[in-house]
């Protein structure tokens, strides 16, 4: 379960995050909307460890694990996921190459046996097949050349093989067709259970007519302003934030 | 007995009138005016100092304020080198060693230029430019062995390796190696160097090559230079090229406290192609400097130059790259890029592009770009859950890439690969990527 308390965060300065609390129980997945400048993409890189992101007050634990104090590969071992807005091309580094090191890495600082190259390739085919991904996207450079679609694809695989218990989805739906969009859907609902919770930040309730949240939170200057079920994403929809805002 | 150790350019030129009439080609008439000729050379210009515009960046005050001794006349130990299945010619401080090595294996002639001196009239010092440079001055007042390789029109010489050791002596050896490799017209040849020596003595290793490459004909040269972190390491490489033939050279600088790789190489007939690539691997400490000088003297020749430096802790690196493309080398298509990654704030780089065309039609392009990791590469990695060190390392590994990718020769590829490996071991970094 991930648990942010008062949580207050500055960039350059200037303050984003004014006291967010929040509580996604395990199991469950929650939505965060709001709208631009609100602080959606600070929090998620605030869990994450972004350097930039300075932390001046508050808490956020994940499974009872204090978040904040820790390194972002130490976070990941523990257990958080950040699939990102706009992904990083890298090249030169093999997607393969990259997520064999990843999942090893976890593997590894939990204590776990490591994954040799025939297991690994056989894993990633399985779940490639599942994300309609060609083959060869695994011998091509992390993100290099790929479409929005593809690169938001490779972060579905990288979600599915890194299996972690958090994962926060920023803007993922951004630029996205319906099937890609329904692609990040599957494979959020394939991961669901009760080790597993994720928080869903959008600008849109499209996403979450595949992906339904068991609660919705409404940001705004850097609080949780609304909190409501699924159905509070339809009437956001509707009737935008202002109403929201004005009443927060 | 008491004796100051001399040191600087008249320390190298008492040695050269103390062995004048014992060094190799004593009594070769045409080598002792050859010497004679370079020891004025030498005399007139010494080291080179920062105010000689080729040598701006690099200080060499680490030679001139050493003392360096003459190497061992017998060498009796016997290293243990690693097998291999190539021939192989092995220097010990400069020296040819046939107990070391195995040039009976090679299907052309391959031996030791001491032993070939007599009959190299008129092939030594055909390319080195004793008057020009004087580390090559330098070189050729002193040198006392070599390699010199004949591979005859046609012949596929397969892999030759080389291989230059240092070894653990307290005499402070220097040696001036000069290396002759020819190739006849369609020939081919891939030669594996590797400079190494033992990490805390000082020594200086100054080789010089000429190569001479005729009508398609092609060398690959791959040149690994892992000397010891106390080394001075300063090479000059000429070659010419002729019609149709290729020069593909690849130097690793990754060892030495001071390294200069120099290479000029004269593309001199139609469609003659040369290939300068490398990385340079540059830790607390070290300095690096590759200096390349290419002369497009013929029309619809190529050249493709790519070089990379990684830069750590106080740290110095140098490129300096002249491309002449001269009047009558028309359609010329030439390429130079040249990359710096700093991964320290203490670490520097300069970058000396220098082209000079005058042809009217021709395809010229060069670059240079300096910059640190990509925070955002270095996140991404990181929160993946791959540790600080080996995503730096992964990250560093794709900027080499390029160059690395853009050796031909697999064995010179892969070389380089163990060599870069090593370096990283050496500085105490986990390797980067896992295969999959």
């Amino acid at each position: 379960m991930l648990k942010i308390e008062n949580l207050h965060a500055t960039v350059d300065g200037k303050p984003i995050l004014n006291g967010l609390t929040l509580e996604v129980p395990s199991g469950e997945v929650h939505a965060i909307m709001g709208p631009n400048g609100s602080g959606k993409s600070t929090l998620s890189y605030v869990l994450a460890g972004r350097e930039g992101y300075e932390v001046t007050g508050g808490s956020a634990t994940l499974n009872g694990v204090d978040l904040l104090a820790m390194e972002p590969e130490q976070r990941a071992v523990a257990g958080m996921f950040l699939a990102f807005q706009a992904p990083v091309e890298l090249p030169g580094v093999g997607n393969a190459n990259f997520l064999r090191t990843a999942l090893n890495a976890i593997r590894r600082a939990k204590g776990e046996a490591e994954i040799d190259a025939m297991q690994f390739l056989k894993l990633a085919r399985a779940r490639m097949k599942v994300l309609n991904m060609p083959d060869d996207m695994l011998k091509r450079p992390v993100n290099v050349g790929f479409s929005g679609g593809e690169k938001k694809r490779n972060e579905m695989l990288q979600l599915a093989l890194l299996a972690p218990s958090f994962a926060v989805l920023d803007e993922t739906d951004s630029g996205l067709d319906i099937d890609a969009l329904k692609m990040v859907a599957d494979t959020v609902n394939s991961l669901r259970g009760p080790g597993f919770s994720a928080l869903v930040i959008t600008h849109y309730q499209r996403l979450l007519n595949h992906i339904v949240p068991d609660r919705v939170h409404v940001l705004s200057a850097g609080r949780i302003v609304r909190s409501g079920g699924a159905e509070l994403a339809h009437e956001l929809e509707a009737s935008g934030y202002a109403g929201v805002q004005a009443a927060a | 007995m008491t004796a100051v150790s001399a040191t600087g350019a008249a320390a190298f030129l008492g040695r050269f009138e103390g062995l004048r009439t014992r060094l190799p080609g004593a009594r070769l008439p045409w080598v002792e005016a050859m010497r004679d000729a370079a020891s004025v050379a030498f005399r007139q210009a010494g080291f080179p100092t920062r105010r000689v515009e080729a040598w701006k960046y690099t200080d060499l005050t680490a030679v001139t304020a050493s003392a360096f001794g003459e190497p061992l006349t017998s060498v009796d130990d016997a290293p243990a080198l690693p097998a291999t299945a190539h021939p192989r010619a092995v220097f010990v401080d400069g020296r040819f060693r046939p107990d070391l090595s195995t040039l009976d294996a090679c299907i052309y002639a391959a031996e030791s230029l001491a032993q070939a001196l007599p009959g190299l009239e008129g092939r030594l010092g055909l390319l080195a430019r004793a008057d020009e440079q004087p580390m090559t001055a330098l070189n050729t007042m002193l040198f006392e062995d070599g390699l010199v390789v004949d591979v005859p029109a046609g012949v596929a010489g397969g892999v030759l390796e080389l291989l230059s050791l240092a070894a653990a002596s307290e005499r402070a050896p220097a040696y001036h190696p000069r290396h002759l490799v020819r190739l006849g017209a369609g020939a081919s040849l891939t030669i594996v160097e590797s400079a190494i020596g033992p990490a805390a003595q000082r020594y200086l290793h100054n080789p010089v090559f000429e190569i001479e490459v005729a009508a398609g004909a092609r060398l690959n040269h791959g040149r690994l230079q892992m000397e010891g972190r106390e080394g001075l390491f300063l090479s000059t490489v000429y070659a010419r090229v002729a019609a149709g033939g290729a020069y593909d050279n690849f130097t690793l600088n990754a060892g030495a406290k001071l390294a200069r790789n120099e290479i000029h190489v004269a593309l001199n007939g139609p469609k003659a192609e040369a290939h300068m690539n490398g990385v340079q691997l540059v830790a607390d400490g070290q300095h690096a400097d590759t200096t390349t000088s290419l002369d497009h003297a013929a029309p619809d020749c190529a050249s493709r130059q790519t070089y990379k430096t990684v830069l750590s802790g106080r740290s110095r690196g140098v490129f300096q790259g002249k491309i002449h493309v001269h009047q009558v080398a028309q359609k010329t298509d030439g390429y130079q890029m040249n990359q710096a990654l700093l991964l320290s704030p203490d670490a520097e780089i300069d970058c000396k592009p220098q082209l000079e065309i005058y042809a009217d039609d021709v395809k010229c392009s060069h670059g240079a770009t300096v910059g640190e990791l990509d925070a955002d590469h270095l996140f991404f990695l990181r929160s993946r859950g791959i540790p600080d060190a080996q995503a730096k390392a992964i990250l560093v590994e794709a900027f080499l890439t390029e160059a690395v990718e853009a050796v031909a020769d697999e064995t010179i590829r892969a070389a380089l690969a163990q060599g870069v490996a090593g370096w990283w071991q050496r500085q105490g970094i986990a390797g980067g990527l896992e295969e999959a």
